[in-house]
């Protein structure tokens, strides 16, 4: 238990996927003007993550790992098939994300009014992916521990792109140099929130 | 046939599903015994780098065949007795998730040009991003240090990185990881240039990398936590 | 060939460089730029891995843009692009062993570079493969510009050297700056640096060009 929590306020707080690794910085920059909207986005991010990783956990454990198809017969202990696990996981999360989108949309109409519109563009965000590949990479020990680092990274993740939304709310206000406006002044700020994440290095856990 | 017709986009999905499958396999396939060798000789010219043996990706085979023969590959228990297999295959990942008495320990010996024999021990941790791994490599007592080689996979470059650097794995050497009869490993002392000398520990202990605690803290525990087995078998050995 | 070195497939190389650059113009593909700038070495692999992705799959989808059901469009886009990736990967494991290993996992996330979606969706479904091929060069170009720019200013401050591919780390400063006291500056190789970086070469990249800036 101390475990998972531990993988989880790591992945919230050190591990963050924006500041970083970078993660979703395409829609984290677009869709960052207004804290409503990114609320929205943050939200279907943290939902997606926790659901494609542990299903991409256990197809890894089962299905791509070398060595995992043993489950099935011994004869199969030699195959390798972490080859395939890129196109593998995108699919997972293509379809994942269109089933999701299908389902929220028949039985809560009003979640889907205001997450609907963000789900198809998670399916390109690199934050899901990153998620699923960095599971892999880091060899989590059980679904559990898969699952407390997706929504950790998803938490992350939902923090950052409000936090940004807020400042630009503010920024609007003030006297930006010209060619810094908009673009450039953000990258800046990120920068800056990026830092002060990186005081949370020193937690011990 | 027409190009929107749910025959026609099942015929497509199909098709590119089975050439992107071939395709994949062919390349995987073809490439996998270079990448297998690339893996192998990378472990190879570490270990043999721990004694200060120098390889080049050409002749890393060769001189680990040379210098550390098969048998001499060997593999312990917590009790310091042999068991069977070869320590050069030995996923150190998986045996460090077992209780120390059920782990096998892998060992390599190394007879070196002068006919001294000096052992090889592998370690495996975690730094701050991710893992960190190394090898150890002990005079014939089994206590002194004679080299000490670390790498990683994605410290911070500048500051954990710095642990597979020279100036920081040279002071490794001639330090003892026992006082007395009594195991201590080696300790990671913070506070800069000459922070372990100013702690009065010369004999096991050595500098840390100022700005990469958590990593220097993380390997001080893997250095003990991977040694931590060998305890008899060093004693027995001495 | 004519057509090749005409002056608008010049203009589709050309183009993405500077003025319509995926990065600090288009924003695109941010995601895995940064990661892999702290050196030059893997910045220039990463570089060049893209550009092969994005010229290959702008070519294959070109190719393939007649007879692409379009309900399937989008999946077809990603299984080649995936599928490529994979390529890559594999072939830098091989033969680039030590670079795919500082690169890890952001080989993989190529496949969610925004800018290859972005030019395929954009350019290949509806251009010539010749003309699609070329454009994907042009953006696979403008990217590894913008992320060696990035790595060379970042390992030159941060660490003091140079990586180049096939040379190894080249130590830039020279020894006698470090005699009178200077010092890497360690915060320009950790994370948040690289964003500022970009910031900075937005601002450097609009003040030349007033065309670029955003309006209120």
């Amino acid at each position: 238990m101390e475990n998972l929590i531990n993988i989880f306020v790591k992945s919230i707080f050190i591990d963050n996927m924006v500041f970083a690794y970078f993660l979703g910085m395409c829609s984290f920059l677009a869709v960052s003007k207004t804290v409503k909207t990114s609320t929205g986005l943050g939200l279907a991010v943290i939902f997606v993550l926790g659901i494609t990783v542990p299903v991409d956990y256990l197809l890894n454990e089962y299905i791509l790992k070398p060595g995992a198809l043993a489950w099935l017969s011994p004869k199969y202990a030699e195959v390798d098939l972490s080859f395939l696990s890129f196109i593998i996981f995108i699919a997972i999360i293509a379809s994942m994300v269109q089933l999701v989108e299908m389902i929220v949309e028949k039985f809560a109409p009003s979640l889907y009014a205001s997450l609907g519109i963000f789900l198809p563009l998670i399916a390109v965000n690199c934050a899901i992916l990153g998620g699923s590949l960095f599971m892999q990479e880091r060899d989590y020990q059980s679904v559990a521990e898969a699952t407390s680092f997706a929504l950790g990274s998803g938490i992350g993740w939902f923090l950052a792109i409000v936090g940004i939304a807020a400042i630009r709310e503010k920024i609007k206000y003030s006297n930006v140099p010209a060619p810094l406006r908009g673009l450039g002044i953000t990258f800046i700020v990120t920068g800056l929130m990026a830092i002060a994440f990186m005081s949370f290095m020193g937690i011990k856990l | 046939m027409k190009k929107d017709s749910n025959l026609y986009i099942f015929m497509y999905a199909s098709i590119m599903v089975i050439i992107v499958a071939a395709v994949l396999s062919f390349t995987a396939e073809t490439l996998k015994p270079i990448q297998k060798q690339n893996v192998k000789v990378e472990k190879i010219q570490n270990i043999l780098s721990s004694v200060g043996i120098k390889s080049t990706k050409q002749n890393a085979e060769e001189m680990f065949d040379k210098y550390i023969p098969n048998n001499n590959r060997i593999l312990i228990n917590s009790k310091g007795e042999k068991v069977e297999g070869n320590a050069f295959n030995i996923n150190l990942k998986i045996e460090n998730s077992k209780a120390i008495d059920q782990r096998s320990l892998p060992l390599f010996i190394v007879n070196m040009d002068d006919g001294t024999k000096k052992t090889i021990v592998p370690l495996l941790g975690t730094g701050l991003w991710g893992p960190i791994w190394g090898y150890i490599a002990f005079e014939p007592d089994n206590n002194t240090i004679f080299g000490a080689i670390f790498d990683h996979k994605g410290e911070t470059p500048g500051l954990g990185a710095e642990i597979s650097k020279d100036w920081f794995q040279k002071p490794f050497k001639g330090k003892t990881i026992f006082e007395g009869d009594k195991f201590v490993s080696i300790t990671v002392h913070k506070g800069g240039h000459g922070a372990a000398e100013r702690a009065g520990d010369t004999k096991h202990g050595v500098d840390a990398i100022s700005g990469g605690t958590i990593t220097s803290k993380g390997l001080e525990k893997m250095v003990y936590e991977s040694l931590e087995g060998y305890q008899s078998y060093f004693k027995e050995n001495k | 060939m004519s057509e090749f070195l005409s002056k608008k497939s010049l203009k589709l190389l050309t183009d993405p460089l500077n003025d319509n650059n995926p990065i600090t113009v288009q924003v695109l593909g941010i995601c895995s730029a940064l990661a892999v700038t702290v050196k030059v070495e893997p910045a220039i692999v990463m570089g060049i891995s893209v550009m092969v992705v994005t010229a290959m799959a702008n070519l294959i989808v070109s190719l393939l843009r007649n007879s692409i059901p379009d309900r399937i469009r989008i999946i077809v886009q990603l299984v080649i692009v995936a599928a490529l990736v994979i390529i890559v990967d594999q072939v830098l494991k091989a033969y680039a062993y030590d670079v795919s290993k500082q690169l890890s996992v952001f080989v993989g996330l190529i496949i969610t570079n925004c800018i290859i979606m972005g030019r395929l969706e954009a350019f290949a479904l509806a251009n010539k493969p010749g003309a699609s091929f070329l454009d994907g060069i042009g953006n696979g170009l403008g990217y590894a510009v913008i992320l060696i720019i990035i790595a060379v200013i970042r390992e030159l401050f941060g660490a003091g050297t140079i990586t180049l591919p096939g040379l190894g780390e080249l130590h830039v400063v020279p020894q006698a700056f470090y005699d009178f006291g200077y010092k890497n500056n360690g915060l320009v190789i950790l994370p948040p640096m690289a964003l500022i970086v970009v910031g900075l070469i937005i601002w450097f990249q609009r003040a030349k060009n007033k065309g670029l800036i955003e309006s209120k």
